[in-house]
């Protein structure tokens, strides 16, 4: 069958089978299980307000259940067997222990804290940068729409955007990569293949994300930016504060709650990384990172017990963030 | 405020200056990548994209008349003809030439060239040429390397190559649609699943709802990269495999948390008395749902589709892992990018286009519905 006709069919089919589910279990529930008349009409009414939540609930929790949290728990247990034959055997640390031995991973690591630092300080300070200054002028919002249009661009085509602006062509030729005719102009010597100078072309990796990731950082922190009291600046202004002093001291530290929220959604982002690095270098020229190693590790070398640490590590990196988000959800529940 | 601050004008050009120097940089990449599947192979290799709208010097490899239009004068035998107009290149005007690839410019227009076997060649500026030879000519016409300026060309080629050639390795249709087919449903099973989980997170009552919101939270930021190889192996072992059932039941769970967070966010913020008094009018949950809620959610449902269909649309690590199997016709697009990265890394015409092919959509929606878009994002991370 054509698989465009199944996407329809199966559209179809599905959201039937979830207006069929949700319409007759509830219909079963005040009907046939605990229906609202009788000697018991009123027990009965309690009880099925009891029950119906969890009929709501169900479909979703069912698929959170088995697609995420169930996996969670799966891959600790994966990452501590390894196979045997056509078994798995319970090892201990022991792909832990043999992961940490090898240099790529090392070097995965090392290269995921340097992406840690530098893209979630670079898109929030660019993104802090643009919302501020777009936020005073007529064309702020065209601006701040061209500046947010790299959300809409997937990794993969984002890396084919950078590698012609990284493109270089052997000394002689016309340079075609924007950077290369830059560099030249400048007074550099020979073209340079950038992706392939080791250490840096990690930042040139780092470029593309936060080109992608600055729109987002901006949109909220403009938003944060409206929100602050004018009569605080204008307080400040009136106690003769220049505009650099207005922005550090009276703006940046009333939205600090907001910044911090896109500090850990970029952050979040970046551990999770792969896209980026798997088209541009595929983790050559030593710009490995956790996602790329652990997805070599799983569906290259075919090692499932050391794919499953690596995963399990990158678990361990977003686990903080993860418990300051619920942390912070709870509070603003009560 | 700046006007208080009594000197508007130096520090409104700066911040002019700034703004415009922030939008080019960040313009820049994607525009050259735009100009660049609009322009034909010579022309990128031959300069960067931003020289496109100006004329170029450049290399043409041409070739001569045959044997078949050769004439004889006196001793001599001869071909003549004009170079540029038999081999279509249009009306150009040359300003060198050559007869062998190693120096393409060894002569000036107008110059008489010695070639071995005693041929001579005489090429004007326009393109009028003069072969002469003591024995006749045999084979094909004579190689000639000839440089000129050329005028800016666009062209549409590279779409029509990349969106309707049969070539599965760089033809984008079948890709294109195997993307939509992934996205659709990927899209639309989620948004209902999580209005009614939504709904009952928000307006009803029952023991653990606040720990299931707690719940939902953390799986908002869990790595999906966990959920590969037992997904994999789950699907594998009740038959599902790999195909687009497994993607689209992934892409439903992954889209999960934040549907939820995002609508019952929502719905938490639609006035009380509307749904109470419902209630009081004898409404049972279901009704109220399906009447009063989940219309007035629509611009929540709305962000969080845009959300997911740019998320599935551009994703690529999900597809490898649960759609994309031996026999290569299930390719999504970023698939087939990332292919063409690793086959055809030199030939900028035809990853431009694809990339482009790819991205247009994308960049349709989020030019058309920016709005939601951004509504959604503030809903899901301000605090």
């Amino acid at each position: 069958m054509n698989p465009a006709l199944q996407g329809v069919i199966i559209v179809v089919l599905a959201v039937a089978v979830c207006v069929g589910y949700f319409w007759s279990s509830n219909q079963i529930l005040d009907r046939v299980i605990f229906p609202a008349k009788g000697e018991k009409a009123g027990q009965n009414i309690n009880r099925a307000n009891m029950v119906r939540p969890w009929l709501f609930l169900f479909p979703a929790l069912l698929v959170l259940g088995v697609y995420l949290a169930y996996p969670v728990v799966e891959t600790l247990r994966l990452s501590l067997t390894q196979r045997v034959g056509s078994g798995y055997e319970f090892v201990g640390f022991d792909n832990y222990v043999q992961m940490w031995n090898e240099p790529k991973f090392r070097e995965a690591l090392l290269n995921n804290m340097l992406w840690l630092v530098v893209v979630p300080a670079a898109s929030t300070a660019f993104g802090l940068l643009a919302a501020q200054l777009t936020d005073r002028i007529g064309w702020g919002a065209v601006a701040k729409s061209l500046i947010f249009m790299p959300m809409a661009i997937s990794f993969v085509g984002a890396a084919v955007i950078w590698k012609l602006v990284y493109d270089a062509r052997p000394l002689g030729q016309d340079q075609i990569g924007i950077l290369n005719a830059i560099y030249l102009g400048l007074g550099g010597d020979a073209p340079q293949t950038w992706l392939t100078i080791p250490f840096w072309n990690n930042f040139f990796l780092m470029a593309v994300l936060v080109w992608i990731q600055t729109g987002f950082a901006m949109v909220i922190l403009s938003a944060a930016l409206r929100g602050i009291p004018e009569e605080t600046v204008e307080a400040a202004i009136v106690d003769g504060a220049g505009p650099l002093r207005v922005f550090f001291q009276i703006k940046v530290p009333q939205i600090m709650g907001t910044i911090l929220v896109v500090w850990t959604t970029i952050t979040v982002i970046v551990l999770k990384i792969f896209d980026i690095v798997y088209a541009m270098t595929n983790g050559q020229f030593e710009t490995q990172v956790l996602a790329n190693y652990m997805y070599d590790k799983l569906f290259r070398a075919n090692d499932w017990g050391v794919g499953s640490a690596g995963a399990m590590v990158i678990m361990l990196l977003v686990t903080p963030i993860l418990v300051w988000n619920v942390y912070n959800a709870r509070k603003e529940m009560r | 405020m700046d006007n208080i601050a009594g000197h508007k004008s130096s520090l409104t050009w700066a911040v002019h200056i700034s703004v415009a120097l922030l939008v080019l940089l960040w313009l820049l990449p994607t525009l050259g990548l735009l100009v660049s599947s609009f322009r034909t192979a010579d022309q990128i290799a031959g300069s960067g994209w931003w020289a496109a709208p100006f004329p170029q010097e450049e290399s043409l490899q041409l070739r001569t008349a045959g044997p078949d239009e050769m004439t004889q004068d006196g001793d001599l035998y001869v071909i003549e003809g004009n170079l540029l107009e038999q081999n279509g290149a249009g009306d150009l005007d040359i300003s060198a030439w050559g007869t062998s690839a190693r120096d393409v410019s060894a002569y000036a227009p107008g110059k008489t060239a010695e070639m071995r076997g005693g041929e001579t060649m005489t090429l004007e500026e326009d393109g009028t040429y003069r072969l002469t030879s003591a024995e006749a000519f045999e084979g094909r016409g004579e190689r000639v390397f000839v440089s000129a300026t050329v005028p800016p060309e666009f062209t549409l080629d590279n779409y029509e190559r990349i969106l309707f050639s049969d070539d599965s390795r760089e033809g984008m249709a079948k890709a294109f649609f195997n993307t939509l087919t992934v996205t659709i449903p990927a899209t639309i099973i989620p948004i209902l699943i999580a209005a009614f989980a939504a709904y009952a997170l928000a307006w009803m009552d029952f023991p653990g709802r606040a720990l299931l919101v707690a719940a939902v939270v953390a799986l908002l930021v869990v790595p999906l990269q966990l959920a590969l190889i037992p997904l994999l192996r789950l699907h594998l072992s009740i038959g599902i495999g790999k195909g687009y059932m497994g993607v689209w039941l992934a892409h439903t769970a992954f889209g999960m948390p934040l549907a939820v967070y995002l609508l019952r966010n929502y719905m938490v913020g639609l006035p009380k008395d509307i749904i109470e008094n419902a209630k009081v009018d004898g409404a049972t949950d279901f009704q109220i749902f399906t009447r009063i809620v989940l219309p007035l959610s629509f611009p929540a449902l709305a962000s969080f589709a845009i959300f997911q269909f740019l998320w599935t649309w551009n994703d690529l690590l999900v597809a490898l892992v649960f759609l994309i199997d031996a026999s290569g016709q299930t390719t999504v697009m970023t698939r087939q990018i990332v292919e063409l990265l690793g086959t055809r890394g030199g030939n900028w015409e035809i990853l431009a286009t694809a990339a482009f092919v790819s991205i247009s959509v994308p960049l349709v929606v989020f030019f058309a519905m920016q709005r939601y878009l951004v509504r959604g994002l503030l809903a899901g991370s301000v605090k």
